[in-house]
């Protein structure tokens, strides 16, 4: 039996429907990341399941009892909030203690199960202190621990890392996994960074407008993703308008005025079909113009500009009919790598297996 | 920057007209002379004599009764009606509680002396129907000042106790009394403060029986004003500064004038 299940459950407010219909399920032991932009409704799904709101319609179900009755201080499910809601006038020693506390738990098991919570996440030293003398990391540490110390059933994040710099936040990724795993609890993760959702998650749902786009792994996702959104909002995408030219055991789509192009079969689309082509830039190669490329597809364009981020160049390349392509190109090669410039005739070309083919 | 003296003389005079009136009651309570004309010679007897008026301590006894009395009840219902007015958001409850801040004085007495007498009767006027009346105009200060206090403070944090198992009465217990504590003190000094110097209300709303420290000074001044009345006024000037020092001190916010 999965050990949360989200049956259809909606939510609106006023006219604003900010779930809509929404159903799936979470196993016990996963991380599992709710991702999707600000107002799509995984703040208000977290609040739900935390307790602090109820659905208007559907169920939220753990371990197989219906939670509609059952008010957040009393469901095994805590929160790890954006802004950390540490008690400031408690130490970090009594913030992590309080729902041990609140729990009735003897003084002596208390003072354990606290110094072991401090101990794993690395805040030794710190007990005594309170939490405006702490870092932002170091607050994020004693929110995970009071989170964890009681060993919820369920462990509820909503953007833990948002309020970090890029370097901590790098760094506290890797912890939560470490800390995800060790422990053994069951985390829901509230994001709107796909970069971190791709990173930590065992499976993500991407939300949009109160529903669930697409739910899968991390890598599914990237690879495979369903429709428009999903593929422009996880990483980054080439997607031009595209007509189904030809059926078979590879898809023929009309490029616009750009020309036919070979690309993987879809069940269900006809010759005729209007859609989007998608292609990752990472599977679109770059060379000269002059070299000459065994793929199926290609083209040659000018480069219009570049991005250089040190262990990959991205190139914004356009094309004859002006449709414009990103190309990827990893900086690996020994010594100063490859470089084209600004104005520079290039090749583009991608197999026949690359990119998809998906509804307008 | 430069300030223009003309500036400066402006808000010396504003000063002076507000303290020197203070500071010579205070001189003249020191004063060993019967007429608050002259400095005579420095002498404690005034303070002796007042000490010894069995009236003066009556009414000096009531008035501190009250003032406790009152600002307790209007400290617990002033807090309630503060974290209220934080928490629904409404825009009636704030007018409702602090109307009677608002209101002139002489129109909230009047209005209390009326409701007691015909509720009540006319014999029902007492220590009791002073400190209610008290505690009625108090609530609104405290409930202002625990506003304020709330207002700047993540919400979350109170989400958060409820999500970590405590009940609604541990995480007001143990979360949003301890965070709003300074609040809550300040208001009490402050209802204190108000309470242990009104005239006006408490003349309207304290009949016969029950005189307080201002009602007492106002019926010593119908006769003369003595250095008794003086050195009276100096130890309420005393009490109501340190309440407000501390006040300020415990909530510094307050007397800054934020929220």
């Amino acid at each position: 039996m999965a050990l949360l299940e989200i049956k259809n459950v909606s939510r609106r407010f006023g006219d604003f429907t900010a779930v809509d219909d929404v159903s799936f399920t979470v196993e016990s032991g996963e991380f599992f990341t709710l991702l999707g932009p600000s107002g799509c409704g995984k703040t208000t799904l977290l609040r739900m399941i935390a307790g602090f709101d109820l659905p208007d319609s559907g169920a939220i179900v753990l371990d197989g009892v219906d939670l509609r009755d059952t008010p957040a201080e009393q469901r095994p499910i805590h929160t790890v909030f954006q802004s950390y809601a540490l008690f400031p006038h408690m130490t970090v020693a009594q913030n992590i203690a309080f729902p041990l506390r609140m729990a009735g738990k003897a003084d002596d098991e208390v003072r354990t199960r606290v110094r072991e919570a401090v101990a794993q996440v690395k805040l030794d030293k710190l007990e005594q202190r309170y939490p405006h003398e702490l870092s932002g990391g170091q607050k994020q540490r004693v929110a995970l621990a009071r989170g964890l110390v009681n060993r919820p059933r369920l462990l509820l994040l909503d953007e833990p890392l948002g309020a970090l710099d890029a370097k901590l936040r790098e760094q506290m990724q890797i912890e939560l996994i470490r800390l995800q795993r060790g422990v053994g609890v069951t985390f829901v993760f509230v994001t709107h960074s796909q970069a971190e959702a791709l990173a930590l998650s065992h499976r993500i749902a991407v939300m949009n407008h109160g529903v669930i786009e697409q739910m899968d792994e991390p890598d599914k996702l990237y690879g495979f993703p369903k429709n428009r959104f999903v593929a422009d909002f996880i990483g980054n995408v080439n997607m031009h308008e595209a007509t189904v030219a030809a059926t078979g055991g590879t898809l023929t789509l009309e490029l616009g005025t750009l020309g036919r192009i070979a690309a993987p079969s879809r069940e269900g689309v006809k010759a005729g079909t209007g859609g989007v082509f998608v292609i990752r830039p990472e599977q679109v190669s770059i060379r000269a113009a002059a070299e000459a490329s065994p793929d199926p597809n290609q083209f040659e364009g000018v480069v219009n500009d570049f991005l250089y981020i040190g262990d990959v160049t991205t190139y914004i390349v356009d094309l004859p009919d002006g449709k414009r392509f990103e190309a990827l190109l990893p900086n690996s090669a020994p010594g100063r790598a490859k470089f084209f410039e600004v104005g520079d005739h290039v090749r583009l070309s991608w197999k026949a297996e690359a990119g998809a083919f998906l509804d307008a | 920057m430069r300030r223009s003296p003309l500036l400066w003389a402006a808000s010396l005079a504003v000063y002076a007209f507000l303290y020197v009136p203070l500071v010579v009651v205070v001189v003249f309570s020191f004063n060993d002379s019967k007429l608050n004309a002259e400095w005579v010679g420095f002498t404690l007897d005034w303070y002796h004599k007042l000490f010894a008026n069995a009236e003066m301590l009556h009414a000096a006894a009531n008035s501190l009764l009250i003032a406790v009395v009152a600002s307790a009840l209007a400290t617990v219902l002033g807090t309630m009606a503060g974290i209220a007015m934080h928490r629904f958001k409404s825009r009636l409850l704030p007018f409702m509680t602090l109307t009677p801040v608002a209101m002139p004085e002489i129109l909230l007495g009047v209005s209390l002396l009326i409701f007691f007498i015909s509720v009540f009767g006319e014999e029902s006027l007492s220590l009791l129907t002073v400190i209610i009346a008290h505690t009625t105009f108090c609530i609104g200060f405290v409930a202002i000042i625990v506003r304020s206090r709330l207002a700047g403070m993540d919400e979350s944090i109170f989400e958060a106790a409820r999500d970590l198992g405590a009940t609604p009465w541990q995480t007001f217990r143990l979360v949003t009394l301890p965070l709003i504590m300074p609040g809550v003190v300040a208001g009490a000094l402050m209802a204190f403060t108000l309470s242990i110097d009104d005239f006006v209300i408490t003349f309207f709303t304290a009949g016969a029986g029950v005189p307080t420290l201002p009602l007492q000074i106002y019926t010593m001044i119908k006769i003369a004003v003595t250095p008794e009345v003086n050195a009276v006024s100096t130890l309420l000037m005393l009490l109501t500064l340190t309440m407000i020092v501390l006040a300020g001190k415990i909530a510094p916010d307050v007397l800054r004038g934020k929220g």
